[in-house]
């Protein structure tokens, strides 16, 4: 199967940067650490530090990969992202309200802040999807329009949220929106996103039919024997788990939802049963990268990961955004 | 060709839909026979893209019923829906890049449970709808590649490995070239004679189709104008009605039945 390939060359690819990413940094770590269990600084700095952030980042990229990709699919928009539809800005205000309030909850062993992050994703899906609906099409304006609008809104009351918290409030919040994987995360954090994390991505898995009959057009689909509402309503749901778990985590991280599937759909095509396994290896190989490259680049300083994929992904979106607009309509 | 003595596989019942108080479709009564050739005509704006929305449970109606196979449109699942009807909506924009094989794949869906892969079946219905249609020879291509008359053909590929009896079109020749208008009139009427399959177009060439159909039902400002046989059809006075224009009228040389042709326009001095 030829089309298996690219994938087998993915998996590869992935795995090789998950062995490598954690050895690599400000302290190169030799491979003996791994098993070296007396508490030698290396052991220290690669348990406690290293592995779970690689682990945290390849699992936010792959997230937010994913994410994007079943955007992409609904509203039949590559620019269609977690970061451009303010999905991602819902996602941070529900973390930011939960930091305010001071609440400090678990349900069902899954943090608080990821199920505030989550209702805040899913409501700024509810709200972008039904100002997109109001003018009756996914036109990148109107769709882009309406994301640009909700980030503002919800940016504004983010503001207005640091604005009453005190002081220590006031910086965490900060310090979060800004996105990173640098703030002192350990284990503990990285199994705190996986039950939402898997979720969101079974539930993806489970629809990777549905979502390649909703890229044709949601006539073509219904009349194809897709249940359009119900599919669109798990999707979301969905894609609102993955946005939340990884935004509570490690805040608001732009553009691997846009470029991670985008450069798959290119290598692998358009159908979602190959496109979902290459997305999410990409997505998180990809995080992962430029987060080992953000904490090495400018050593000892560590950039947060957030500005590399904004730097990159800035000028990528304008490429979409410019040469799509030619056969848009 | 359906006699009137087969049974209906498609009725409608006094149908209205409404939309912010005004009526699009008002009083719409009508039953489709199976194996019929039925074409949909009326100027633009008569609602005949939203009666064929309605067939296709893609727009519910504010009143009246429709019924497929005898039973209610609204107790079939979305699935048992797609297995009776294929739908080859109008061309849309952006196209994704699906290969054609692919593209035509999607139409297995209805057959499909969530992780399953292709059946022998599958593949056996997709190949033939693709020798039907005339579009094996490009099925490696993107669909983004594709003539808007190779876009059909595929269109009307996916609709029929759907393995569905009844096929609604909604303007299929439109904005196709004389070649493939005709390539694609050629194909609707074998689908029909040597398949069997139930045809319901929406056209806006009321001549060709008064050519091709069995039935025609003219649409005017949402009410039905005519319903019957071509040739009661095209007669000046129904034409009148239906499109409030005088229309200038010549028997066709192989059929004898009056087609529509232009008027030549004075100001040219011809």
């Amino acid at each position: 199967m030829s089309r298996l390939v690219p994938l087998v060359v993915l998996l590869l690819l992935a795995a090789g940067v998950l062995a490598v990413a954690p050895f690599v940094g400000q302290e190169r770590i030799p491979v003996s650490a791994l098993w070296d269990r007396n508490g030698g600084t290396n052991s220290l700095i690669l348990w406690q530090l290293r592995l779970p952030r690689v682990a945290i980042a390849f699992l936010a990229g792959a997230s937010l990969a994913v994410g994007g990709m079943t955007f992409q699919a609904v509203f039949r928009n590559p620019l269609a992202t977690p970061f451009t539809l303010g999905v991602a800005s819902g996602a941070s205000l529900g973390a930011a309200i939960y930091i305010h309030l001071k609440l400090s909850l678990v349900l069902l062993g899954i943090p608080g802040i990821s199920v505030f992050a989550f209702l805040g994703a899913a409501a700024a899906i509810l709200v972008v999807y039904g100002l997109a609906r109001l003018k009756r099409g996914f036109s990148s304006a109107t769709m882009l329009l309406a994301g640009v609008a909700v980030s503002f809104f919800f940016s504004s009351l983010i503001l207005l949220l640091q604005y009453l918290g005190d002081f220590t409030q006031a910086y965490r919040i900060l310090r979060w929106v800004m996105g990173g994987l640098d703030l002192g995360l350990g284990f503990g954090d990285a199994v705190g996103m996986l039950p939402l994390i898997l979720a969101g991505t079974l539930i993806v898995v489970y629809h990777t039919h549905e979502l390649n009959l909703l890229s044709i057009g949601e006539e073509l689909a219904a009349s194809r024997g897709v249940e359009v509402q119900r599919t669109k309503a798990a999707i979301f749901f969905a894609a609102s788990l993955l946005v939340g778990a990884v935004v509570a985590v490690c805040g608001p991280i732009g553009f691997v939802g846009l470029m991670a599937p985008h450069i798959c759909r290119l290598v692998v095509g358009a159908d979602h049963r190959i496109l979902a396994p290459a997305t999410w290896l990409f997505g998180g190989a990809f995080l992962t990268t430029c987060d080992t490259a953000a904490r090495t680049m400018l050593a000892p300083v560590e950039l947060p990961v957030g500005i590399l994929t904004a730097m990159l992904g800035g000028p990528f979106f304008l490429y979409l955004l410019l040469t799509r607009s030619v056969d848009e309509e | 060709m359906a006699s009137a003595n087969d049974p209906p596989i498609l009725e409608l019942t006094d149908l209205r839909v409404s939309l912010g108080g005004k009526a699009i479709l008002c009083g719409i009564s009508c039953a489709v026979r199976k194996g019929e050739y039925l074409s949909i005509v009326g100027p633009n704006g008569s609602g005949k893209t939203t009666l064929l929305k309605c067939l296709v449970r893609l727009r519910p109606p504010s009143e009246g019923s429709i019924r497929l196979g005898g039973r209610p449109l609204a107790e079939y699942s979305q699935k048992a829906l797609a297995r009776w009807m294929g739908y080859v909506p109008q061309v849309e924009g952006r196209m994704a890049p699906f290969t054609v094989e692919q593209f035509v794949l999607l139409g297995r869906y209805p057959y499909l449970s969530p992780f399953s892969t292709l059946s022998h079946d599958d593949r056996q219905a997709v190949g033939e709808a693709m020798a039907v249609t005339d579009t094996v020879a490009f099925r490696e291509r993107r669909m983004d590649t594709l003539s808007g008359g190779e876009r059909q053909r595929v269109l009307v590929a996916a609709a029929l490995a759907q393995g569905a009896d009844v096929l609604l079109l909604d303007e299929p020749t439109t904005f196709l070239d004389y070649r493939h208008r005709e390539e694609l009139r050629q194909l609707l009427a074998r689908l029909n004679t040597e398949a069997g399959t139930t045809i319901v177009v929406v056209t806006h060439d009321a001549a060709a189709a008064a050519l091709e159909s069995d039935r025609i039902l003219a649409l005017c400002e949402g009410r039905v104008a005519f319903v019957g046989s071509p040739i009661e059809f095209m007669k000046a006075a129904v034409l009148r009605e239906t499109y409030a224009a005088d229309l200038l009228l010549v028997p066709h040389p192989q059929t004898g039945l009056p087609v529509i042709v232009p008027h030549a326009l004075s100001a040219r001095g011809s």
